[in-house]
């Protein structure tokens, strides 16, 4: 299989690889695949106080194009909102690595793992605010 | 070895892919050449010297074949493969007693073109029972004596798994399919020329060969068809009447030629060579244990051709790692390198979790292998293997003590 220059750049020179405290209020983290099928990602992004994704990182058990597709959304979120985050599509991804057919579900698996990460963020913040309003 | 520097170019990765071909011999070749050129003639062709010298180059590989196996040349019918050979054994040997017997028993492990001749024959009624094969990749023999009945006219049985390379135990096999009445047929295209094989001795009644995994010509097999007791067989492709009746088509001399060379090779080379790989196999397996954790060879490790790794790289997908060993041309029991997402069914059925089976390399090691490519392949593999286990997430739960089972996963 004959794989774009551009997945090969992100297979044997991944950004981002790594992991944030997944237990920082302003970090959220995103796992989604099954090891049974053959991908896990585990995406994370850390937002600032203006609101901006400041730091995003991943790690991925996966083949080359699950690599590259997870390495890639890093390199994008970071300095967009997550509103802006959340609009990234799979197939700008699967458009940009110029994946195979056969492997589209990798670039699907990085938009799931981006919009698990930005819900968990939510979640987090959403609880921070909960004591607060009770004690009004 | 000289023959190296014929076989790969300097540019070319180095080749631990055994199983799936391997290159011919030089020799081989040259005892081919002559049978394209000048000896060209139709070695069915009994009126003049042409014909005459083609038959004597078929006759003589013949007999090459028949020996290697224990059999009598009479008994070897050439084919264009293994597939061809086990398609002709089985379909054959169903439909010409379907009215005597009508049950086959094969396991789970065999090579597609096996499991799909007798799901063909399933669907034109015969029954048939795919037994299940052990952790080690073996067939239970109780098993197997209890699938066998009176109704049995066949039991097919590979030799050497072509994922694991493990061996079956083919004499015990053969007994038991001798006692119950059944023909016994071995798909041998691993372990022709790397074990010895004695159709004799294991009561072997029909056996597939493949050139082309035995440093031989692609597009050339044999079958091997008992004589006494008499195997028969409803022939696949009908015509003149060549190869017994068997299988009609004039017979491409050069390849037979090619593969009666290559067996006469194998059985001359097989005890050194079989010492040479176990020393290559253990070299790389210790070389990989010194310096990565958690791998784990798939399929007994004894009753084991010794050309054959099977190895699962926990935590580490399998395509990816081939990504990354550019310099290696292996092949992976991972789903992702096929049009399917199904990992292989073989691990499967050895009870390998299906997270396990995506993390599995084969590694086929054989006649040209030097320990100078053992050693690169090691290093090789041991620097992508600690770099993708780097950034998988699942490494780094097993590291913080994580059990990945215990975690709910979507699947997708």
């Amino acid at each position: 299989m004959a794989y774009s220059e551009k997945l090969l750049d992100h297979y044997e020179n991944p950004r981002n690889i790594g992991s944030l405290d997944k237990n920082a209020e302003d970090v959220g983290t995103g796992l989604v695949g099954a090891p049974a099928c053959g991908d896990v990602m585990k995406l994370q992004i850390k937002v600032g106080a203006d609101g901006l994704i400041e730091d995003a990182k991943f790690k991925t058990f996966g083949c080359g194009s699950a690599i590259a597709s997870s390495s890639l959304v890093t390199e994008w979120v970071k300095g967009k909102t997550i509103d802006e985050a959340e609009t990234i599509k799979n197939t700008d991804i699967a458009r940009h690595l110029a994946l195979p057919p056969v492997k589209i579900h990798c670039s699907v698996l990085a938009e799931d793992a981006i919009k698990a990460a930005i819900a968990d963020y939510r979640a987090k913040a959403g609880k921070k605010d909960e004591p607060q309003e009770a004690a009004k | 070895m000289t023959a190296i520097a014929q076989i790969r170019r300097n540019d070319q990765p180095i080749y631990l892919d055994y199983q799936a071909t391997t290159p011919m011999d030089p020799r081989v070749l040259e005892a081919m050449m002559p049978y394209f050129t000048y000896k060209f003639g139709n070695p069915g062709s009994r009126s003049h010297s042409y014909g005459w010298e083609a038959e004597e180059g078929v006759e003589k590989a013949r007999g090459q074949v028949a020996k290697l196996i224990g059999a009598d040349e009479k008994e070897v019918i050439f084919t264009s493969g293994a597939t061809e050979s086990n398609n002709l054994a089985i379909r054959g040997v169903a439909e010409f007693y379907k009215d005597r017997r009508n049950h086959i028993v094969t396991t789970v492990t065999e090579h597609k073109c096996v499991l799909d001749t007798c799901r063909h024959l399933e669907q034109q009624g015969f029954d048939v029972t795919y037994l299940p094969v052990k952790k080690d990749g073996l067939v239970d023999l109780e098993e197997l004596r209890a699938a066998v009945t009176d109704k049995t006219v066949l039991v097919s049985i590979m030799a050497v798994n072509n994922e694991i390379g493990v061996i079956q135990p083919l004499a015990e096999i053969g007994k038991i399919c001798r006692e119950k009445g059944a023909f016994f047929h071995t798909d041998a295209a691993q372990a022709a020329g790397k074990i010895a094989l004695d159709v004799e001795a294991m009561n072997i009644d029909l056996m597939s060969i493949s050139g082309h995994k035995i440093y031989g010509p692609k597009g050339i097999g044999a079958l091997y068809v008992r004589r006494k007791p008499r195997v028969r067989l409803v022939a696949m492709i009908v015509g003149g009447g060549q190869e017994r009746g068997f299988r009609s088509g004039t017979l491409p001399t050069p390849l037979c030629v090619g593969l009666g060379e290559a067996a006469e090779i194998c059985m001359k080379e097989m005890d050194g060579e079989a010492v040479r790989l176990t020393k290559l196999r253990d070299r790389m397996l210790k070389g990989l244990n010194a310096k990565l954790a958690e791998i784990y060879v798939n399929g007994d490790l004894e009753q084991r051709i010794p050309g054959n790794l099977n190895i699962s790289f926990a935590h580490v997908e399998g395509e990816s790692l081939m990504m990354g060993i550019k310099n290696l041309s292996v092949s992976s029991g991972s789903a992702c390198t096929s049009a399917s997402l199904e990992p292989s069914y073989v691990l499967r059925a050895l009870g390998v979790e299906e997270e396990m089976a995506h993390t599995s390399l084969r590694i086929g090691l054989g006649r040209f292998t030097t320990e100078h490519e053992v050693d690169t392949a090691v290093e090789e593999l041991v620097h992508h293997v600690t770099k993708l286990r780097e950034m998988s997430p699942l490494w780094e739960m097993s590291q913080e003590g994580i059990d990945i089972k215990s975690i709910e996963w979507a699947a997708h």
